[in-house]
């Protein structure tokens, strides 16, 4: 069984289309980043995250509204706080989010206990009978503002030595041209899912830095097959021009592209629809990650190493570089 | 039989070490060392409550400091084992950070009492009331120039003008003149504050700028709030701020109860802490009575007095009694906190989080039930489209999944939520490397090579691609390592381990089943 048998699509002919769209998808993620901003949690930030069980034990009582809920934090200092239902509705359970904003370095663990004493103090009916530790907080996570922003800035950190490192590598084992293209491409992928979080206003967590993490692996890992295969033909065919050999090594490797991107998209998949609420939106994540690496490896890196070596006009010395033998 | 091959002999240490650590997971009965090697879940899968403590050690010297943090996670892991938690995790993050993780605990708030109470007990002496008024009269004059230092008592002291202008209330209860002493009002034997200006009053002992306007040699304290009355007014001390003894002279601390019946209301039938000194200590002890007859010895414990007894006659023998309404759990974790020693420096939590045990245990159902999907479409997909070849790379993916959870077990590492995501994702890399070597055979078939010449070729190609792919993920995953924390981890330990094994599966196992067992004698057709 074949994907595509001998596939012979013109990538690098209509390379400038895929630029056209690429530019267009991180115009739109640029605006949502600029205009919307990102919604960093409270993992980069400061402040409390939870989730917290109101069913009552006595059946007669009414379910708790989640406006009663939200008003009532509001009249007692939290009038910011971010409410939702985790799951069915008629679960009863909430997830609260409160930013917390300040010098102190205790204000998120203050707000934590008061939180807890808004709860049991105004909602005595849905606490009533069950162990408010075991049974109604379902999870609590509290950041002080020190850490949130010692995290911000490892995030950050981390996701710039990842290219570096990346970069050296690809330098060392290709070239130079090769190596910056490639991450240029992975720039490309990270904005976009950057731009399409802003965009939906999903929260960006530590769990969302880690898929970023994933799909700067995973992407680089579909360009460098593409590379590979590259250096390889370069080797075969010497005469060829340089654009004809990059559309054959994309063709070449591209049911081994689509298969992976295929399975690796499906157990994804799995993951953001079967997966529970708490992994959802790192799943939704690495699902378009996946997308938008695979494309971005077919349609931009390659192609992006063709025009560069074209404006600076060092094909032959690449090609020289990439062709000698080795020992 | 065959003969010796390193990759034979891998392959067998591979499913050996596979099927050693998993073992434990799926025999219920096994001898103990071999069950003691267990998969541990983290506190995301599980519950329970992790604090990330930071010590304070800006007072301390470099060597001091390092110590210091050392020395803590010791006193912080005895108060745990002696409250009695299975399997906690203590460890040192970064310079001065100390990462505790309790499974399973529910009572987060004793939990973090325990874990970060200083207890730095000291027995000082109380002023005698003159002495103490005077430094109340210089703390009012010192303030009253500096008043635009401390908004809260600006504020305060113009709304008391204005309500000194409109009644001529009568002053008498009043200590001094001044506007630090309008909060307290002269009590049986200390000062009184009431319930109102508590805080506001805690907030200025703590705060250094304000120490600066208590006359040197003296320090303020409260008394201990009443746990079943902690709206009632509190004592507020003025102590002499040399201590006489401190945490240090002690040698032991156990709850007591009092008889029932003595005369003394706070000692009858309610618990208390009774102290042990060691024998420096009890000298100091005895030489500090006989010094002081007469006067009051305040037991301070983290900056609040506890009691204040009158010292009746020199003291020998080094034992003395904690009183203070204390609940007897409060006096439990006291007497832990007092014997297990005194933190060398003061922490604070930084971040904590609490997670229920029915979270946990639903992530868990529902990501197996995720990546059991993911397996089974994955590996139905490879069957289809390589066929006999397909099937072989799932018999590799099912050992990669194994192996994974078998190295998690071995380096005694905890598996997480997004340790379980990393697991899902591997399935779905994991076959990359299978079908680039593949699809390299299939092309190498196409020109006409015969199979094993095709299988040689097209593993010597794929192998560079395998290797340059993956080892650039591996960075990834490394970076992830060093700069995530806590859950991140799990999730970059899980991705690094499965690139590893996916690439010996791939190339040393699958290869292995394909020379032995499927490209034997003169085949001349490869099922791929």
């Amino acid at each position: 069984m074949r994907i595509i048998k001998n596939p012979n699509i013109q990538f690098v002919k209509y390379r400038y289309w895929a630029y056209a769209f690429s530019i267009v998808v991180l115009l739109i993620g640029l605006g949502g980043i600029i205009f919307n901003g990102l919604n960093w949690s409270i993992d980069f930030t400061s402040g409390i995250a939870a989730t917290l069980n109101l069913k009552a034990k006595d059946p007669n009582v009414a379910p708790l509204p989640i406006d009663e809920l939200r008003s009532v934090l509001a009249k007692n200092g939290f009038p910011d706080a971010e409410i939702m239902y985790v799951g069915d509705e008629a679960n009863s359970v909430f997830q609260i989010k409160i930013k917390t904003t300040g010098k102190g370095s205790n204000i998120s663990a203050e707000a934590r206990s008061k939180l807890i004493d808004i709860i049991q103090s105004e909602f005595p009916e849905y606490v009533k009978g069950r162990d408010i530790n075991k049974e109604v907080i379902e999870e609590i996570y509290e950041v002080g503002p020190k850490v949130g922003s010692e995290l911000r800035t490892q995030a950050f950190w981390a996701v710039l030595l990842a290219l570096i490192a990346m970069i050296i590598y690809i330098w060392f084992r290709f070239e130079l041209t090769f190596g910056l293209m490639g991450i240029l491409a992975l720039f490309h992928d990270v904005l976009i899912i950057v731009g399409i979080f802003a965009l939906t206003g999903k929260e960006i967590t530590m769990q969302i830095i880690a898929a970023l993490l994933t799909i700067v692996g995973y992407s680089i890992n579909d360009t460098i097959v593409i590379f590979d295969r590259i250096r390889e033909d370069l080797k075969k065919n010497r005469k060829d021009p340089m654009p004809v050999i990059f559309n054959k090594s994309i063709n070449e490797t591209l049911s081994r592209t689509i298969i992976t991107g295929g399975t690796t998209f499906i157990t994804s998949a799995c993951l953001f629809f079967f997966g529970g609420s708490v992994i959802h939106d790192f799943a939704f994540a690495i699902c378009l990650g996946i997308l938008f690496g695979t494309y971005s490896s077919i349609c931009v890196a390659s192609n992006l190493v063709i025009d560069l070596h074209q404006i600076t006009g060092k094909e032959k010395k690449t090609l020289q570089h990439l062709t000698k033998k080795k020992k | 039989m065959k003969k010796f091959s390193w990759r034979g002999l891998s392959i067998v240490i591979f499913i050996c070490v596979t099927a050693f650590f998993l073992a434990p997971l799926a025999i219920p009965n096994l001898p103990s060392w071999w069950s003691k090697h267990h998969l541990k879940l983290g506190l995301d899968l599980r519950g329970g409550m992790q604090i990330l403590l930071e010590v304070d050690t800006s007072e301390l010297s470099a060597t001091d400091a390092r110590n210091a943090v050392e020395q803590n996670i010791k006193i912080i892991r005895e108060r745990i084992d002696q409250f009695g938690v299975a399997e906690p995790t203590i460890q040192k993050l970064g310079e001065k950070r100390i990462m505790v993780q309790l499974p399973g605990v529910s009572d987060y708030k004793a939990a973090e009492n325990l874990i970060k109470q200083t207890a730095m007990l000291e027995f000082k002496l109380v002023a005698p009331s003159e002495e103490a008024k005077r430094v109340i009269d210089a703390i009012d004059k010192n303030i009253s120039g500096n008043l635009d230092k401390f908004p809260a008592l600006a504020e305060l002291a113009k709304k008391d003008k204005s309500i000194i202008a409109d009644t001529t209330s009568t002053d008498s209860l009043q200590v001094g003149t001044g506007i630090f002493s309008s909060l307290i009002r002269p009590g049986e034997m200390d000062f009184e504050v009431q319930y109102s200006d508590v805080r506001l009053i805690q907030e200025l002992i703590s705060d250094t700028l304000f120490a600066q306007f208590v006359p040197i040699g003296y320090q303020l304290a409260l008394d201990k709030a009443d746990t079943e009355n902690p709206r009632a007014d509190r004592a507020l001390y003025v102590l002499n701020s040399a201590p006489q003894l401190t945490g240090a002279d002690l040698a032991k601390a156990k709850v007591e109860y009092g008889s029932a019946t003595s005369t003394d209301p706070r000692v009858a039938n309610k618990p208390y802490i009774s102290i042990e000194m060691k024998r420096e200590g009890a000298r100091k002890f005895e030489r500090v009575t006989a010094d002081n007859v007469g006067k009051r010895l305040a037991i301070v414990l983290d900056g609040v007095v506890y009691s204040a007894p009158n010292i009746q006659e020199r003291i020998a023998g080094g034992r003395a009694q904690i009183t203070g309404r204390f609940t007897a759990t409060e006096a439990n974790e006291l007497a832990i906190v007092l014997s297990t020693g005194n933190l060398i420096a003061p922490i604070k939590p930084v971040s904590t989080s609490i997670i229920g045990a029915t979270l946990g245990s639903d992530s868990i159902r529902k990501g197996t039930f995720a990546g059991l999907i993911g397996l089974i479409i994955v590996a139905l997909f490879m069957v289809i489209y390589y066929k006999g070849c397909g099937f072989i790379a799932d018999i590799a993916l099912v050992l990669n999944v194994g192996f994974i959870l078998a190295m998690l077990t071995a380096f005694g590492a905890t598996l997480t939520l997004p340790g379980i995501a990393g697991i899902i994702l591997t399935i779905g890399m994991a076959v990359d490397s299978n079908v680039l070597i593949y699809e390299r055979i299939r092309e190498e078939l196409d020109l006409g090579k015969a199979p094993r010449t095709a299988v040689d070729a097209g593993f010597k190609r794929a192998i560079i691609t395998v290797w340059d792919s993956n080892l650039t993920t591996l960075i990834a995953a490394i970076v992830l390592y060093y700069l995530g924390t806590g859950p991140i981890r799990g999730f970059a330990v899980t991705l690094a381990i499965g690139i590893m094994s996916s690439m010996f599966t791939a190339i040393v196992m699958v290869r292995a089943i394909l020379d032995n067992f499927v490209l034997t004698g003169t085949k001349t057709k490869l099922s791929v």
